[in-house]
């Protein structure tokens, strides 16, 4: 069983936890928040509070499990090795069991008065209407597209033609060396189809081909986030059914988070599952990923079909890419093997840009507090562009750079690279945007 | 359950948002760091803004007679911070402002919710260091250590955080605030209010400002490790290091079963066949360290060691220092609870204690590694067990008496830097005598009458 199962899946991760609070040194909910419950330590205590039946599932239970943003910092610090990723899902799953989602509704899932992301919603959600979604809405079934992104100075214009309905099933190349599936994200999709299009361009140029299933959905990410683990199977059993179906070779994203998903999670939620979807998620997940690492382990990039680009960069390490994936090294690799380009690190490049999906939904005020730190080592660097490797932090990062009057590009590396090759093709074309 | 009047006169004067109340809130003040410790819920934790903050939580509470235990980071190891009695915790974090940095008189005003590492990365802009370096320096707050008067890795050539405190503005009990001490090197006006104050853990007043002595930071460093196949050899080599005048920074010894977990754990190479490792490092100008260097190495040699070696670069220093550090961690992921004991000894009793820790370990049948800080005498018997198995927590309870017991008859003490608190309150009488305990409670009750200020602690009203 995994801990999107039982609570008492994590007993063992909790028992590990010394109360050392090391975990303070980095928890960014904590440094703002100056409280016991942001740290992990708080939160540990509270679970353990739980299984100790000191305490039911309450509200305000429910709300303080939201209280982090996964970004990851503090199991990475632990120095007794608590897996507190584990904790947190197994705590929200917890939950969403004895509460429904009536718990968390209020915040993450309301979140749609965009009239068009409220459309988009409903082409989304329509797959899984019977389930959670419609349990979820305070008023009558509606909010079907699940991430939350309804701030009003972030949100980007969305896109006047989402991503699927730019691109054909198949993009083709001449002797492909692989067969690619690309998992397009909700965001991808609907806010940032100029990154889903660098991808595709980066892949073909790279001679692969890229399979875009038109029938793909959300990944579920802000579901079970959430701790709604039913909902979240039913989306990974037909995602599962979807890619099954391209026969690629891999899939490949442009989304840590999403990759998170695919790498991990669906297993983990499928677990118990004896109908076959627990070896289909398995064998997908030996073959998911992330755009860099996919480049530069899985088909040997090489730099030399790369023109200049002339910028000053500094590149944001994404929670989920970076701890959940592990992947720190390859976007820099890439990044810097782009003639004409700089990278210059920022102070702390790894803390959390306060994004986190449906937490800056649910604390926009303690998510503007943890941007403003990013937005501030940015400031320093003196780049023109901030590149990274996630839609969501771009969305996260270009609010805060705007508000705060700065003049930066926020890109998705993949997008650098494919202007250097297009840079290569046709030099006059200096436009990196 | 509080009166309500007293929780909207706290909302009122502090704002409802530092005022916390909810149940699940409370859980999360109920500990520390310390194990084996029960859980207690306040009833209330309330996160004052400045000084007169505090002075109104303080008269409201001697209003309603209801108790205060003041908070820092809560990573002490003594229970110093569980509201064993019930009442109200006071959260000092939102005090976390670095008043004043003075170069010329090379010290610092702080407030007592500001982080150790923040106070040291400030006064880095200038050259300077805050030496008191607890293994919490990234998260332990001034106020918290000012209040356990804590030690750290460099307490043997810069002494402990007492030897840094030059005044501090405090809230009585009376809900009265005094303000003492001053940037003069030299002031003898007066009780020394700082050797009663530091290290009071919270029992005689509520520190709200701290003026703190900075040092200039050292030109260069060499750290060292030191291995030896007999525990004899590793004491007579720490006292040897002193006679020969040299004072290192600091001067570590990690037992056998430390290094193996160490090293099972961080694969850094230690010898693992070692009986014991002293580690240390000299500081200073970059012509004593290199004098120093040499005779660190001759002396070690000299008293036996079985092999010694300088660190090459930062990167080799760097491993040897993170193995120190992954001592406590690295124990502590061998069984569910980690009972860490700091006995004290003048530091030539040090082979004594280590073959008497031993001992105690065999005759109660426990894990016990130890480490420490070997130049101060300051032990850290690490007992791991599991509190879930009572049998043998009983068995933990005996072997730390005993271990109390030792320390106190080789001339050492209870606690060498983690304070009393409530873990070691019973313990007392063993070191003060029944007198020297009634000379404690008389300075008690003549600053805290009422047992307003963290009771419980250090000393109890039986
Ligand atoms: C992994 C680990 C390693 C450690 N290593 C060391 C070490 O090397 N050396 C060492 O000495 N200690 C060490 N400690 C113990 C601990 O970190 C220190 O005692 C630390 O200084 C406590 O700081 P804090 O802010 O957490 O204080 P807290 O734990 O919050 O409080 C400590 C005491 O101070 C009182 N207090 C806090 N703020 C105030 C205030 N403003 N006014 C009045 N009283 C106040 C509290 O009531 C309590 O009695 C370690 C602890 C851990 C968990
Ligand atoms: S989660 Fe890890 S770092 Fe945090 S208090 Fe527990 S043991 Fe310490
Ligand atoms: S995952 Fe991040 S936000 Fe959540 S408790 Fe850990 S450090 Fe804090």
């Amino acid at each position: 069983m995994s801990e999107f199962q039982s609570l008492q899946e994590v007993q063992h991760e909790v028992n590990k936890c010394m109360k050392c609070g090391n975990c303070q040194a980095v928890c960014p909910v904590y440094q703002e928040t100056r409280q016991e419950v942001g740290e992990a330590r708080g939160k540990i205590k509270l679970v353990e509070a739980l299984l100790e039946g000191q305490i039911a599932v309450t509200e305000g239970l429910a709300d303080r499990f939201l209280l982090c943003t996964t970004c990851g910092a503090c199991t990475q610090i632990c120095p007794c090795g608590v897996r507190f990723d584990k904790i947190i899902m197994g705590a929200r799953a917890e939950a969403v069991r004895h509460k429904g989602l009536g718990s968390i509704k209020k915040y993450a899932f309301t979140a749609l008065k965009h009239p068009k992301l409220f459309d988009f919603g409903l082409k989304t959600g329509a797959r899984f209407q019977s389930l959670a979604f419609k349990r979820v809405s305070d008023k009558g079934g509606r909010a079907r597209f699940p991430i939350g992104i309804d701030r009003k100075k972030i949100i980007p214009a969305l896109a006047k033609v989402p991503l699927k309905d730019q691109l054909p099933e198949i993009v083709h190349v001449a002797k492909p060396k692989l067969k690619a599936a690309f998992f397009v994200g909700c965001m991808t999709n609907y806010i940032y189809p100029d990154m889903g299009r660098a991808l595709v361009d980066v892949l073909t140029a790279n001679n692969v081909e890229v399979i875009i299933p038109h029938d793909q959905h959300c990944c579920g990410t802000p579901v079970y986030a959430n701790g709604e683990v039913a909902t979240a199977i039913a989306m990974a059993k037909s995602n599962l059914d979807i890619f099954d179906r391209t026969g690629a070779d891999a899939i490949v994203l442009d989304c840590g988070t999403c990759t998170d998903s695919w790498k991990h999670n669906y297993v983990k939620l499928l677990e118990q599952d004896t109908s076959g979807y627990k070896e289909k998620a398995e064998r997908w997940a030996a073959k998911t990923y992330e755009i860099s690492d996919f480049l530069v382990n899985v088909i040997g990039f090489t730099p030399e079909n790369l023109g200049p680009v002339k910028r000053r960069v500094t590149y944001h390490d994404p929670c989920h890419v970076a701890r959940s994936l592990g992947i720190t090294k390859e976007p820099r690799l890439l990044l810097n093997s782009i003639p004409g380009l700089e990278l210059v690190e920022m102070n702390d490049p790894g803390r959390c840009c306060g994004m986190a999906g449906s937490f800056s939904l649910t604390f926009p005020d303690l998510s503007d507090k943890i941007l403003a730190h990013k937005v501030k080592n940015i400031a320093a660097t003196n780049v023109d562009a901030v590149a990274t490797s996630c839609p969501a932090c771009r969305m996260q990062l270009a609010g805060g750079v705007e508000n705060a009057s700065l003049q930066h590009d926020v890109v998705h590396v993949v997008q650098l690279l494919a202007a250097a090759y297009r840079a290569k093709v046709q030099p006059k074309d200096q436009a990196a945007k | 359950m509080l009166p309500t009047q007293l929780i909207a006169e706290l909302k009122s004067t502090l704002g409802a948002a530092n005022v916390l109340t909810d149940k699940e809130d409370m859980i999360t003040y109920s500990f520390d760091a310390t194990a084996g410790m029960p859980s207690k819920n306040p009833d209330l934790v309330v996160c004052p803004n400045s000084t007169e903050d505090v002075v109104a939580i303080v008269k409201l509470a001697n209003k309603y007679n209801i108790p205060i235990y003041p908070r820092g980071s809560g990573t002490n190891l003594s229970g110093g911070t569980i509201p064993i009695e019930g009442g109200i915790v006071l959260s000092m974090l939102n005090m976390n402002q670095i008043l004043e940095v003075d170069q010329d008189n090379l010290v610092a005003v702080v407030q007592p919710g500001v982080v150790i590492q923040s106070l040291n990365n400030e006064v880095l802009k200038y050259g300077l260091i805050y030496p008191p370096d607890p293994g919490t320096v990234t998260t332990a707050t001034m106020g918290g250590s000012t209040m356990e008067c804590s030690g750290g890795l460099r307490g043997l050539k810069y002494g402990v955080t007492k030897h840094y405190i030059m005044g501090m503005q405090l809230v009585l009990a009376s809900g009265e605030v005094i303000k003492w001490g001053g940037k003069t090197v030299k002031n003898v006006s007066g009780y020394d209010l700082t050797a009663l104050f530091t290290g009071s853990e919270g029992t005689l007043g509520i520190v709200t400002e701290i003026l703190v002595k900075l040092i200039p930071t050292p030109e260069a460093r060499q750290s060292f490790l030191a291995v030896f196949d007999d525990v004899d050899k590793a004491g007579r080599c720490i006292s040897a290091i002193i006679r020969n005048k040299i004072i290192p920074a600091t001067l570590e010894i990690m037992d056998n079963m430390t290094i193996r977990t160490v090293e099972e754990y961080a694969k850094i190479g230690l010898p693992t066949d070692a009986e014991a490792v002293l580690l240390i490092e000299v500081d200073g100008y970059r012509e004593s360290v290199a004098r120093e260097a040499e005779q660190v190495l001759k002396v070690c040699r000299e008293e036996g060691a079985s092999d010694v070696q300088a660190a090459k670069d930062d990167a080799a220093r760097d491993k040897l220092w993170a193995a120190r550090r992954a001592a406590l961690p690295a124990l502590a992921r061998v069984s569910p609870t980690t009972v860490l004991e700091d006995a004290t000894v003048p530091r030539s009793r040090i082979p004594e204690m280590l073959k008497a820790i031993r001992q105690i370990a065999l005759k109660y049948d426990l894990k016990i590694g130890t480490f420490g800080h070997a130049g101060d005498g300051n032990l850290h018997p690490t007992i791991l067990t599991d509190k879930h198995n009572a049998a043998e927590m009983h068995r933990v309870e005996q072997a730390v008496n005993e271990i109390f017991t030792v320390a106190i008859s080789l001339g050492g003490t209870l606690s060498g830097e983690h304070g009393i608190g409530m873990a070691k309150a019973g313990f007392l009488n063993m070191e003060f005598g029944p007198a020297g305990v009634d000379v404690l409670r008389r300075l008690k009750e003549a600053l805290d009458p009422d047992y307003r200020l963290n009771p419980g602690k250090i000393v109890r009203r039986d």
